[in-house]
């Protein structure tokens, strides 16, 4: 059952205060939408230190769990917003005129 | 048994925080009200009390500091007067949205400009429409009365909304009557332990309060949000009866007073109910069948039990201790004579505004007013626009 409701839902049936009783449920809500710059990952440049992870507002840069590595970014959180490029200490992070990732672009690999 | 001892108004409204003994009291101190909070500062210090005192730079800050303290799962009052409830105006309309039942002793005084410290409602209507609850009290025994109460109607389950305690400054926080103050303990049961209803605490069972809510689903959360009055209005009315087989004193939506079978009837809120009581009486003697009718919950607003009190009347008056600049009479005449149309009752009502800035309301006055609906009756349509009481004019 997905947690969020549908866009039918009526007016008895919110919850009341207008709460969100499950945690966790902004991975449900895609801002990808909004993008029209995207980041580009210098990957011989990139040292791995997460400070885009770590800055990303929308859990946007993916990694894997067990390695702690960068794995990309999510086209369905990422709004282009630029803070990874600033925030990224050695400049590896571009933003690129357009919406869409292109699976040829260096540093783009599949969502998990 | 409780005692019986001379307090005012703001002394007994302390004296009832003391008895419930909130987990938190955030305020910052203004003119009428400051006695509350000092008093029950004084308390804190004390150690009479066990409550989270926080003393805040402003009343946007208390009633911040006030709402994200009912978020996290306590119970929570606070008190305030005129401009400083004006402050907490952004922050009123999000207690009450995010249904958390604090409690707020208002102690009625005039809004600014000009600069005035005395008596009147314009603080409490200009917050009529922020989603809390408001009762009058017409003496000091009501302020007291009406604080217990509040408590256990803000917090029942099928309720949960913010209360004012609403009570005339000076005319009653700084006025001494002598009043029942209960045992501490009977207060104390009557009100019961405090139940949360989704606190921020529980860390097991996380939740969101107040996230981003636009166009597609802010609608159906204001809907929801009336459903929470008529159920409001059903507890007042109980927990007035309760109160009433507890301490003796029973409490409902309105109070009538020889409207039975008045013919002029006077509607008011707070302590002018109490200078009618005696005025109906003078009128009573001479022959005129007066009445007075008193709203003690404006809001929700009983336009119902409104409209079946007043129904047989054959003039009404609605005396009215706030302007709505820019309408076409006061706020609580609008209410009234709305309640009456929509009920189907067409009674010639006049509007008088008294009273503004603590301007003295006299018995003659008041006798006026009987004078002025005999020939309102007469004549079959009420006056307009609007009349004004103790207005040098």
């Amino acid at each position: 059952m997905s947690r969020v409701y549908p866009p039918t839902a009526k007016w008895h049936e919110m919850e009341r205060a207008g709460i969100i009783p499950q945690a966790g449920n902004a991975e449900e809500y895609t801002v990808g939408g909004w993008r029209n710059e995207h980041p580009v990952r210098d990957n011989e440049c990139c040292i791995d230190c997460l400070f885009c992870w770590i800055y990303c507002p929308d859990n946007a840069v993916n990694i894997k769990d067990e390695s702690v590595k960068y794995q990309g970014f999510s086209a369905d959180h990422c709004k282009g917003c630029h803070i990874c490029a600033a925030v990224c200490p050695k400049d590896c992070i571009t933003m690129v005129p357009g919406g869409e990732f292109s699976p040829d672009e260096p540093g783009q690999s599949e969502e998990e | 048994m409780g005692k019986r001892i001379a307090l005012e108004g703001n002394e007994a409204v302390a004296e009832a925080m003391r008895q419930i003994n909130p987990d938190v009291v955030a305020a910052y101190p203004i003119t009428p009200s400051t006695e509350i909070v000092q008093n029950f500062a004084q308390f804190v210090s004390d150690g009479e009390v066990t409550t989270n005192f926080v003393a805040v730079e402003s009343e946007h800050s208390a009633m911040s500091a006030c709402l994200a303290a009912a978020v996290a799962g306590g119970r929570v009052m606070n008190a305030t007067s005129a401009n400083g409830l004006a402050l907490m105006w952004e922050i009123l309309y999000i207690v009450s949205s995010l249904r958390q039942p604090v409690i707020l002793s208002v102690v009625n005084r005039a809004l600014s400009g000009n600069i005035n410290i005395h008596c009147d409602h314009s603080d409490s209507m200009g917050a009529r429409d922020t989603g809390w609850l408001q009762i009058f009290a017409e003496d000091v025994q009501e302020a007291y009365d009406n604080l217990i109460q509040a408590v256990a109607i803000g917090e029942r389950m099928d309720v949960r909304l913010p209360v004012m305690n609403c009570l005339d400054g000076f005319l009653l926080s700084h006025s001494y009557e002598l009043l029942q103050v209960e045992d501490d303990q009977a207060v104390k049961d009557f009100v019961g332990p405090y139940q949360q209803w989704k606190p921020l605490l529980d860390i097991e069972n996380p939740v969101t309060y107040g996230p981003l809510d636009l166009y597609d689903f802010y609608f159906e959360h204001k809907r929801s949000q009336m459903e929470a009055y008529p159920p409001a209005k059903q507890a007042i009315i109980e927990e007035g009866k309760r109160f009433g087989e507890v301490f003796g004193r029973e409490y409902g939506l309105i109070e009538g007073f020889m409207t039975e079978d008045a013919d002029f009837v006077v509607v008011a809120l707070g302590s002018t109910c109490g200078t009618l009581r005696d005025v109906v009486l003078e009128q009573r003697e001479k022959g005129v069948k007066a009445g007075m009718l008193k709203i003690r919950a404006f809001r929700p607003f009983p336009a119902e039990e409104i409209a079946m009190a007043l129904q047989n009347a054959s003039a009404i008056a609605v005396l009215d201790r706030a302007a709505s600049f820019g309408a076409h009479a006061g706020p609580l005449y609008h209410e009234v004579t709305s309640a009456m149309y929509t009920h189907g009752k067409a009674v010639p009502t006049n509007n008088y505004i008294y009273g503004l800035g603590g301007r003295e309301i006299l018995p003659d006055d008041l006798s006026s007013v009987y004078d002025d609906l005999q020939q309102v009756a007469t004549a079959g349509q009420p006056w307009s626009p609007v009349s004004f009481l103790g207005l040098r004019e």
